[in-house]
């Protein structure tokens, strides 16, 4: 009896072939689409596992989460006040304007690096079980968010500190910084499919986020004489992450035309990055050791 | 039932690896390009270094079937699994499968090692691809079903690999499929846990299609309706007959495995052992429930009074299947001379149809100390119309059962 009615019941199909998932791209699509709602659940259930995994396992829990920004910050406001650097004027003060920039750094660095490093930890349960592969990007996502969020409290209190006033507008910040997250999650998401194969990508990316960060207007405020303006056309963290200050302290976009073509640019190699994901990740997965 | 579309459709299915690391790493470079490109598609030509590990493999599974996977290691087994799961993709073929698919290839896959096991049971649960609500009605029966009781709060990484096991597989149990996929996983647990998850599993069979892989042939015999022989990537030998199958895949493996091993302790000698029955290649056909004579000839070290002599009947599988022991048939032999010749006549071979290995064993009945081990000295078919289950078939009486009208 069961039998029959479950028969009845049209079953969802799945088919595994040889052919590449571009030829079908409908198909794709709908399934791209599936997986992302489907993946949701499972996604916070991760994050949940890993945020409280790693707190359970530290004595210093959430402090981590302080040092690097205040530490890297420190750095700059001692060289900046010895005059061994020299910044020039910013809008708010020069350790908060320190501070914040290297928060948004980071977060962009966090954003960058967590696709590869929850696939490569999750290398087991990928070669095992079938699950939206969605999920684990999705999850890395909202330990950043996460990261974030804890982030945000510092910048709070050095605001309050500092007394720069905090308003409605300064709420505008927020879009930006999602959006600085996703442009780190994007470059991240398009170097993963190698970075599983070979652990080049790993070792490269910290070199080059390294240098990266002093051709970033993070700890100083973006150039504007000529050689050095171009730094802000090619780097196109650094609209990003001057907007996303500008909006915190002034309310304001200095520079918006380049922050919303990076931001439209941005979505579309966000997509392209998620296709490059989920047609790559079978034929890697039988390729890389687990 | 069989008018229904099949749950799992496989079709010609191929799939290459690769013997080298660097090429292989470079070939998924490759492929990765030819699949965004859209260029992808069905590809017979091996490239250098390659290998089918999969070749040309196709079989059907409805509703309440269970395909057995049987081969020796490498022969393809959990690759067919991975490729079910839609792990990995084929390169030649196509699979279908309709429904909902689980597999329990990995128990506790997702297991935070840190984590309590009830936190565990969510985060395993969510990966297996089911939500909150549904494993919230199922909970009490997982903790009840995985016997882990008072531990459920303890981190996991502190579980033995048993608790591990059997936690895992309540939950992948508990959880509603269409299609589900067995590899070798349940050896960790003891018999109790084990034979409890047999009995799930036959539940599950009912309501599903299964694909296991197992080394064991018993389990194969005992939950599978059909079975597949895989070997170096091909399906070898394939059929509905369970036990007919597992004897093909010993008839085809076991010989090679399976070498004569002869130990004389003591300045003790086997002169001659040898059956009395017409031999065919180097196999004694018995016919069913027949006896055999065993003739023999050994010196034995006098210093021995008493002796045991003692017969072992193995299967392919070296499961010991009968055994014959003068000291049980209360039949002393005395050791005197030193010599010991004669026949010997054992009654009634009602084994199963298939091959059987005999070892045969001397010791000292003060000591039990073996004199000498003569391991799978002679191999035996026993011919049958018929083919059971079991290693023995007994003979019953049947005249006064009646057949009423």
């Amino acid at each position: 009896m069961t039998n029959e009615t479950k028969e009845n019941k049209t079953l969802p199909t799945v088919i595994y072939s040889p052919a590449s998932g571009l030829r079908s791209p409908k198909v794709m699509a709908q399934q791209m689409w599936r997986d992302l709602i489907d993946s949701r659940e499972l996604a916070w259930r991760l994050t949940i596992r890993d945020i409280s995994a790693q707190y359970r396992q530290s004595l210093m829990g959430i402090l981590w989460a302080f040092f690097p920004p205040i530490a890297t910050a420190l750095i700059f406001i001692v060289l900046n006040n010895r005059k061994i650097i020299n910044i020039g004027e910013t809008d708010i003060p020069y350790p908060a304007f320190a501070m914040f920039g290297t928060v948004l750094w980071q977060i962009f660095i966090e954003s960058l690096n967590s696709p590869l490093k929850v696939v490569t930890k999750s290398k087991k349960m990928i070669s095992k079980i079938n699950f939206p592969r969605e999920a684990l990007i999705l999850s890395a996502f909202e330990q950043t968010l996460f990261s974030l969020f804890i982030k945000l409290l510092i910048l709070i209190a050095v605001f309050i500190f500092f007394q720069i006033p905090i308003t409605w507008y300064t709420l505008l910040c927020l879009p930006a910084i999602l959006i600085l997250m996703l442009l780190g999650l994007t470059f991240g998401l398009l170097l993963t499919p190698a970075g599983i194969l070979y652990t080049d990508i790993t070792q490269g990316l910290t070199i080059i986020t390294g240098l990266w960060f002093f051709i970033t207007p993070v700890v100083y405020p973006p150039p504007t004489s000529f050689p050095f303006s171009l730094l802000t056309i090619i780097n196109p963290v650094g609209p990003i992450l001057t907007g996303a200050r500008d909006l915190a302290c002034k309310g304001v976009l200095n520079n918006p035309i380049p922050f919303f073509i990076i931001t439209f640019l941005m979505f579309v190699f966000l997509i392209i990055a998620w296709i490059i994901y989920k047609l790559t990740l079978p034929i890697l997965i039988e390729r890389m050791n687990t | 039932m069989n008018n229904n579309k099949p749950l799992i459709k496989a079709e010609n299915i191929s799939k290459k690896f690769c013997k080298s690391l660097k090429r292989s790493l470079w070939y998924g470079i490759k492929d990765s390009c030819s699949e965004l490109s859209g260029q992808r598609k069905s590809n017979h030509k091996l490239r250098k270094n390659e290998f089918w590990a999969l070749d040309d493999i196709s079989f059907e599974l409805h509703r309440g079937e269970c395909l057995g996977l049987i081969g020796r290691n490498g022969a393809g087994k959990s690759t067919l699994l991975k490729l079910l799961n839609g792990l990995i993709k084929p390169d030649v073929g196509q699979i279908e499968i309709r429904g909902r698919i689980n597999a329990l290839i990995e128990l506790g896959a997702g297991f935070n090692p840190i984590l309590s096991g009830y936190e565990n049971i969510y985060i395993n649960g969510a990966v297996l691809g089911f939500n909150k609500k549904s494993i919230d009605k199922k909970i009490d029966s997982i903790i009840e079903f995985s016997e882990i009781g008072e531990f459920l709060e303890m981190p996991v990484q502190n579980y033995s690999s048993g608790m591990y096991v059997r936690l895992g597989f309540a939950i992948a149990a508990h959880l509603q499929q269409d299609v589900l996929l067995i590899d070798e996983i349940l050896a960790v647990g003891d018999i109790g846990f084990r034979s409890k998850c047999y009995n799930a599993i036959h539940e599950i069979r009912k309501n599903t299609a299964v694909v296991f892989v197992s080394h064991s042939m018993n389990l194969i015999n005992r939950i599978c309706t059909k079975v597949a022989t895989l070997e170096r990537g091909k399906n070898v030998y394939s059929s509905s007959n369970v036990p007919a199958a597992i004897q093909h895949y010993y008839d085809l493996f076991s010989q090679e495995s399976n070498k004569p091993n002869r130990i004389e302790n003591y300045d003790s000698k086997i002169n001659f052992r040898e059956l009395k029955a017409p031999k065919y290649k180097n196999l004694y056909e018995i016919e069913f429930g027949a006896d055999i004579t065993i003739e023999i000839d050994a010196h034995i070290n006098p210093c021995f009074k008493n002796i045991e002599l003692n017969f072992t009947f193995l299967s392919h599988g070296m499961d010991i299947v009968a055994q014959c022991n003068s000291h049980n048939n209360g039949i002393p032999i005395n050791n005197s001379t030193g010599h010991i010749t004669g026949e010997i006549t054992i009654k009634n071979i009602n084994f199963n149809k298939g091959n059987y290995f005999i070892s045969m064993s001397i010791v000292d009945s003060e000591t039990n100390n073996i004199i000498i081990w003569d391991h799978l000295f002679t191999q035996i078919k026993i011919a049958a119309s018929f083919y059971g289950g079991a290693f023995t078939q007994l003979v019953g009486d049947w005249s006064k059962l009646k057949n009423n009208e």
